[in-house]
């Protein structure tokens, strides 16, 4: 329960922060209510719809309600997949609103305990620092390759922590050693015609648990005729933060990450992580309040691109791609869609590979309940938001289901496993099939 | 206002998760699509039959409490805003499509079902409900009953009273009754069903019902037409009809609202005209065919600046969906959007547009205005912001004008909103201090203790309204 101070201290919070011309832009018209995967889940209750969300947050403001358990319940519950930005007549930028709500709760709510710990070991300890990234996902490297791995699971001690995180830590992907981690490759060479000069954001998670799909982007960049610099002063997008009430370490990250690209001088900024794409294309949102930075913020955010569509501008998907017969669908990544607005490039790609039947799936683009870490907070809500999206992704027939960032492979995986589907479907990144297709083509024409 | 005792009576009937009174879910059932008005309930219920909703309702009937229906809030009149307090009433659970008969061509479903997943199951079948309100994928067909919903559809097939054949009813006093039916024709008495519909849920609760399938039109066609001014694109209007054809829509939007549904949707609408009209014909190939040749000869006699058919079903598709949005992006331009349905016989369009345009000018406010042009309904929105008062008391003003104006010219306040709180004030204007005594008097027969939806079309009791 919260107290009373608490509750005025979070109340005041909200007046500050709170943009108030875009709480009032919202009509209450309701148009986005179909397209809420919290709404639909919860049998239609208003309070999980974003008109609902609005509307608390406004009366929070206003001083109609304060700002109780409920409100924050409400405001958790929310996946922040931002579906019902595009179908909002008005333009009201829930995802705004949504981080300055979660800044005003969190800055002055005492969180549970254990959430509090997981939020710091990930957010302000891990993934802000590549060195431990790499340590940390090293010690998962030591544990599935040592053996340990076999071990706990026969003891059950995995039976300990919920079950998300059980089923998680058996999709996890093999992760590399920490030495390969350490050498990564700064520059690439076109490997046709140069046509861009583009650098790549490599992400935390991405450089590190998934390094060989990071491998595969350079590698497509390389073969669509990209020269490639890959900052080493990067770091953290800063998404996580941003998303559950951390602003102003999202916007120290965002600052280091200026800074680092701004010395390379490029067409375009390559992401291959939908989550980081967005939260990247809104620096100049985050930063619009800061003189020194606002410009270089919004002048990194106009370059940012993703991986499919800078694929697609340079026709990547008329050079000859070839897989063995399969069906194949998609899963939007959420921001990649809601946020940086691409939907069908992915799609354009996929139905360019010789041998792919693309089946599109019913309601791809609602969220797969991945969600940054809200699998595991939010399990309960996350597991009914994924059961969903299995039965429709078992409708399609398909072997393949193909995603553009990393929270939806790994979401995608653990439905595939509590299905107990492994043996005859799988879950990609994009650029991995792609890759695949690229060089079988490429050896089948020698 | 509701004790504990009568809450866990409540919780009795229809189940503890289906009551609800924290201060959240209040809130979040405190307003609806209509801006200005806001008031808190004091409890949320959401039974899941008609019995349980007979079993509340006589409660609240035995201890005075009041009882706000509601869909999905999207109404415009302040309809579910809960101004005197009391029970809030959800149908989320009774939201199921009960029978599609295809014998009798008709639908039977309970009052949660969404409007537009009844015209897809409608269609399914190769049947057709007409009844396409802008709002169609989120209002609720209780919503739409009691509203007497109308649609783009409106002109050539009516709106939702028109194909209401039978209500279930849970009167205030508990009692469940059926109205009409499958029936193509019925006079055993009053004609209930037609009071119900329409009633804002003043007189009682619909827990079900019937409505009538009409077969499926072949095909349809979609076009636009453009013109330099707003008046010419009446005059057209007015001369589509003269001649005796009438579309299934026939849809107008002056330049303002072209510019911010072109904004929102990007389909390619021409930013530069002073006004379009969004026509669409169904039926028989060969009368689509013919209809739209005479309707593209008529509006290039009357000065078009240009025509387009829509070449594919997409492109169509795309046209009336943009269409559709034209209230909630006017939104974009300013903070706040008055929007009003004024309506007048379809002869006196342009002149109305005319004097709406006079109007604002009067006032220096921005009205735009779209609507169904070819039965008469005007959308006047006032672009304002709430939070100006100085401009509110004009915009207040203004739409009065507008009112008396449409009265003038054989019109009325409302042509498919409601009454509700909203324009509770100017509804004497329309049918007379006679007119009002009338409704009172059939309130005070079904609804004797004034529970269901009080304040609500006209006044009996004191106002318990915030306006943010
Ligand atoms: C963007 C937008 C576009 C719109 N376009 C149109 C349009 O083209 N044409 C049109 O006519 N309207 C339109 N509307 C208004 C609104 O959508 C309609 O009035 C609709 O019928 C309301 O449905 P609802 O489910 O939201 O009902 P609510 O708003 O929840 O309720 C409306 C009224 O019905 C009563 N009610 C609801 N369910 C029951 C029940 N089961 N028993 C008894 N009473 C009940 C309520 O008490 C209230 O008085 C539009 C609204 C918006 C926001
Ligand atoms: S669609 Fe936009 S304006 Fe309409 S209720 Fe949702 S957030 Fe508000
Ligand atoms: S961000 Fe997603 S979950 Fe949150 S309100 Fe919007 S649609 Fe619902």
């Amino acid at each position: 329960m919260m107290s009373t101070e608490e509750k005025a201290r979070i109340q005041v919070s909200f007046k500050e922060k709170m943009d108030y011309n875009e709480l009032m832009n919202c009509t209450r018209c309701g148009f986005c209510l179909p397209s809420c995967p919290t709404y639909i889940e919860s049998g239609k209750k208003e309070i999980n719809s974003p008109r609902g969300r609005i509307a608390l947050m406004k009366g929070v403001v206003d001083g109609l309600i304060e700002p109780d358990e409920d409100v924050k319940r409400s405001i958790d519950l929310c996946l922040g997949c931002r579906a019902c930005e595009p179908v909002c007549p008005s333009g009201v930028k829930f995802g705004h609103l949504l981080e300055q709500a979660r800044d005003a709760i969190y800055q002055t709510n005492n969180q549970s305990l254990p959430e509090k710990a997981m939020r710091s070991i990930f957010f302000n300890n891990l993934f802000p620092y590549h060195n431990r990234m790499i340590g940390a996902v090293g010690l998962l490297g030591f544990y599935q390759r040592s053996g340990l791995q076999k071990i706990t699971r026969s003891v059950g001690i995995m039976n300990l922590f919920p079950e998300t995180m059980r089923t998680m830590e058996k999709v996890l992907p093999e992760v590399p050693k920490k030495k390969e981690m350490k050498q990564r490759q700064r520059h690439f060479a076109p490997l046709r015609e140069r046509k861009k000069n583009v650098a790549f954001f490599s992400g935390c998670l991405m450089d590190t648990v998934f390094m060989s799909t990071n491998d595969s982007t350079t590698k497509l960049l390389q073969y669509a005729g990209c020269e490639i610099v890959v900052p080493k002063t990067q770091g953290c997008c800063g998404a996580l933060h941003g998303h559950s009430g951390e602003q102003n370490r999202a916007r120290e990250m965002a600052k280091r990450n200026i800074e680092a690209f701004e010395a390379a001088e490029v067409d375009y900024i390559i992401t291959n992580a939908g989550g980081c794409g967005a939260f990247l294309v809104d620096y100049g949102h985050l930063l619009k309040d800061d003189p020194e930075w606002s410009e270089r913020a919004q002048a990194f955010s106009n370059k940012i691109k993703d991986i499919t569509s800078i694929l697609v501008e340079l026709e990547f998907d008329k050079l000859p791609l070839r897989l063995d017969d399969q069906i194949v669908t998609y899963q939007d990544s959420c921001h990649l869609k809601n946020g940086q607005k691409t939907f069908i490039e992915p799609r354009k790609l996929l139905q360019s590979i010789e041998g792919v039947t693309f089946v599109e799936m019913h309601d791809a683009g609602r969220c797969c309940g991945s969600a940054g870490i809200y699998n595991i907070v939010e399990s309960e809500m996350s597991m009914q938001i994924l059961d969903y999206k299995m039965e429709q992704t078992k409708k399609t027939d398909a072997k393949t289901i193909v995603t553009t960032n990393p929270g939806c492979l790994l979401q995608m995986k653990l439905g595939i496993e509590r299905e107990g589907l492994a043996d005859q479907m799988d879950a990609v990144h994009i650029v991995d099939l792609l890759v695949e297709a690229y060089e079988n083509a490429e050896k089948s024409e020698r | 206002m509701i004790s504990e005792a009568i809450k866990s009576q409540f919780e009795q009937f229809v189940g503890k998760d289906n009551v609800e009174d924290n201060q959240a879910s209040l809130l979040a059932y405190s307003y609806d699509a209509t801006p200005g008005f806001q008031a808190m309930p004091h409890c949320i219920v959401s039974p899941r039959n008609a019995h349980e909703v007979a079993a509340v309702v006589k409660l609240c009937n035995e201890h005075k409490i009041p009882i706000v229906p509601r869909g999905s809030g999207t109404n415009l009149s302040a309809g579910t805003t809960p101004l005197q307090g009391g029970v809030v009433l959800l149908f989320k659970h009774m939201d199921g499509i009960i029978e599609i008969d295809e014998e009798n061509l008709t639908m039977t479903v309970q009052p949660g079902v969404i409007t537009s997943h009844i015209i897809a199951a409608a269609e399914e079948k190769g049947l057709f409900y007409p009844p396409d309100p802008g709002s169609m994928h989120i209002s609720t067909i209780g919503g739409n009953i009691s509203e007497n919903a109308g649609g783009l559809r409106g002109l050539k097939y009516g709106v939702t009273r028109d194909y209401v054949m039978g209500l279930e009813i849970v009167l205030p006093n508990g009692e469940i009754i059926h109205t009409g039916g499958k029936l193509a024709k019925d006079v055993a008495g009053y004609d209930l069903t037609r009071l119900f519909v329409g009633a804002e849920g003043t007189l009682g609760v619909v827990t079900a019902a019937t409505l009538k399938l009409i077969p499926k039109p072949e095909t349809k066609k979609t076009m636009l037409a453009l013109f330099d001014d707003l008046e010419t694109s009446a005059e057209a209007v007015s001369a589509i009809i003269a001649n005796r054809i009438i579309p299934a829509t026939l849809e107008f939007l002056d330049q303002q609202t072209v510019r911010v549904v072109e904004d929102f949707a990007q389909i390619g609408l021409p930013k530069d005209v002073g006004a379009v009209l969004l026509i669409e014909q169904d039926g028989p190939p060969e009368v689509v065919e013919r209809d739209l040749a005479k309707i593209e000869e008529i509006c290039r006699l009357t000065n078009a600046v240009d025509v387009q058919v829509a070449k594919t079903e997409a492109e169509a598709d795309a046209l009336t969906s943009a269409r559709r949005t034209a209230l909630s992006a006017l939104s974009r331009v300013k903070p706040t959007t008055i929007l009003e349905d004024a309506t007048v016989p379809r002869s006196k369009i342009a002149e109305m547009v005319r004097e709406i345009e006079v109007i604002a000018k009067k006032y220096q406010l921005t009205i735009c205005t779209f609507g169904h042009a070819g039965d008469g309904n005007l959308h006047p929105t006032c672009l304002t912001d709430a939070r100006n008062e100085e401009e509110m008391a004009l915009v207040e003003k203004a739409f009065e004008e507008i009112f008396h104006k449409a009265i003038e010219l054989g019109g009325t306040i409302t042509g498919e909103h409601g009454v509700g709180a909203m324009k509770l004030p100017y509804l004497h204007l329309k049918i007379g201090e006679a007119g009002v005594e009338v409704l009172q008097g059939i309130k005070k027969a079904i609804d004797p203790n004034h529970i269901m939806n009080p304040g609500k079309i006209f006044s009996e009791s004191e106002r318990n309204r915030v306006v943010i």
